[in-house]
């Protein structure tokens, strides 16, 4: 419970830190820090459905998912089908990482291996809608071997942080 | 019976909005205080001048690659147009590869918030992981591209 409260603090520690650097930055360069604001806020309405979508995963999560299921399917007794789901998972995610990490959080705080969190989150590193897009820019043959690897790597990397990362923490 | 289990029903559903608009409420600032972030880097460091960076040996290059794509932030697309503009100024396609995968597995943004709501250890580990990876795999598919071809 300690633990929650501080986080929560953190977080609004970090956005109100972040108010003050743009008030900083807009007494040194105000033309840039206003183009940064009109940035961030037209990123910020791009990702409000992801954000509306992502609380509507939240208490579906909630609701219907119980820290039994996330410890069968994810936890450390998941074995191979764990590390299946995390990887296409991660492939199949969709939008800003930032609710991902939320998603991620609820999931590890019911059970999930840390393990399998890496392997989701290094397997979004591959874009499945963009894979057209990285096609027109550097062929098929180097797109299909970049994915190859890269969901490769995401394997490798989830043993890596299972062996890497402290007992009290996988 | 049935009166139990609809009062049942009703408290999981009440139970699942509060801890669900908690976690909401929690994650809230941090996102928005990341995309404010976004929005100073992008316009405080130009991605423009970049391919004067490298031109050094394949290694240097493919390090300087992950690391602008580490310190990057933004939607993928921007990275595969910067690749190619950095491609038509001679920049090798080991650079340009790191630079495109550091990009999207690479969260030194991002990694304030991957500690806040993943831990510490666990945000550094798998980032740092993440960068070495961007360079030999970097390595490891231009050399297999250039043997297939």
């Amino acid at each position: 419970m300690k633990q929650k409260t501080k986080q929560s603090r953190g977080g609004l520690w970090f956005f109100i830190i972040m108010l003050i650097i743009y008030l900083i930055t807009f007494f040194l360069n105000s033309e840039k820090t206003i183009n940064a604001a009109e940035y961030s806020s037209k990123l910020l309405l791009q990702i409000v459905p992801i954000l509306l979508l992502v609380f509507v995963l939240l208490f579906i999560i909630n609701f219907f998912v119980n820290p039994g299921w996330v410890k069968k399917h994810l936890g450390k007794e998941s074995g191979k089908k764990g590390w299946l789901i995390a990887s296409v998972g991660g492939v199949l995610s969709v939008g800003s990482i930032y609710p991902w990490y939320a998603l991620l959080k609820d999931f590890k705080d019911k059970g999930m291996r840390p393990a399998l969190i890496a392997v989701f989150l290094y397997s979004r590193g591959i874009k499945l809608p963009l894979l057209p897009l990285l096609v027109h820019y550097f062929g098929l043959g180097y797109t299909l071997l970049l994915a190859a690897y890269m969901l490769t790597f995401s394997l490798l990397g989830g043993v890596i942080m299972e062996k890497i990362l402290p007992s009290n923490e996988k | 019976m049935n009166g139990n289990s609809a009062h049942a029903e009703n408290s999981r559903l009440k139970r699942a909005l509060v801890l669900s608009t908690r976690a909401y409420m929690n994650m809230l600032p941090i996102i928005v205080g990341m995309i404010l972030l976004t929005g100073l880097i992008t316009e405080f460091i130009p991605m423009d001048k970049l391919a004067s960076l490298f031109g050094n040996n394949t290694f240097l290059d493919a390090f300087t690659g992950a690391f602008i794509g580490s310190i990057s932030a933004g939607n993928p697309i921007t990275s595969y147009v910067l690749g190619g503009e950095l491609l038509a100024n001679g920049v090798s396609l080991i650079a340009v590869t790191a630079l495109i995968i550091s990009w999207v597995t690479v969260g030194s943004i991002q990694l304030p918030a991957e500690a806040l709501m993943l831990g510490k250890r666990f945000a550094i580990y798998r980032n740092l992981m993440s960068f070495i990876f961007a360079i030999v795999i970097s390595l490891l598919t231009v050399t297999t591209l250039t043997l297939l071809n």
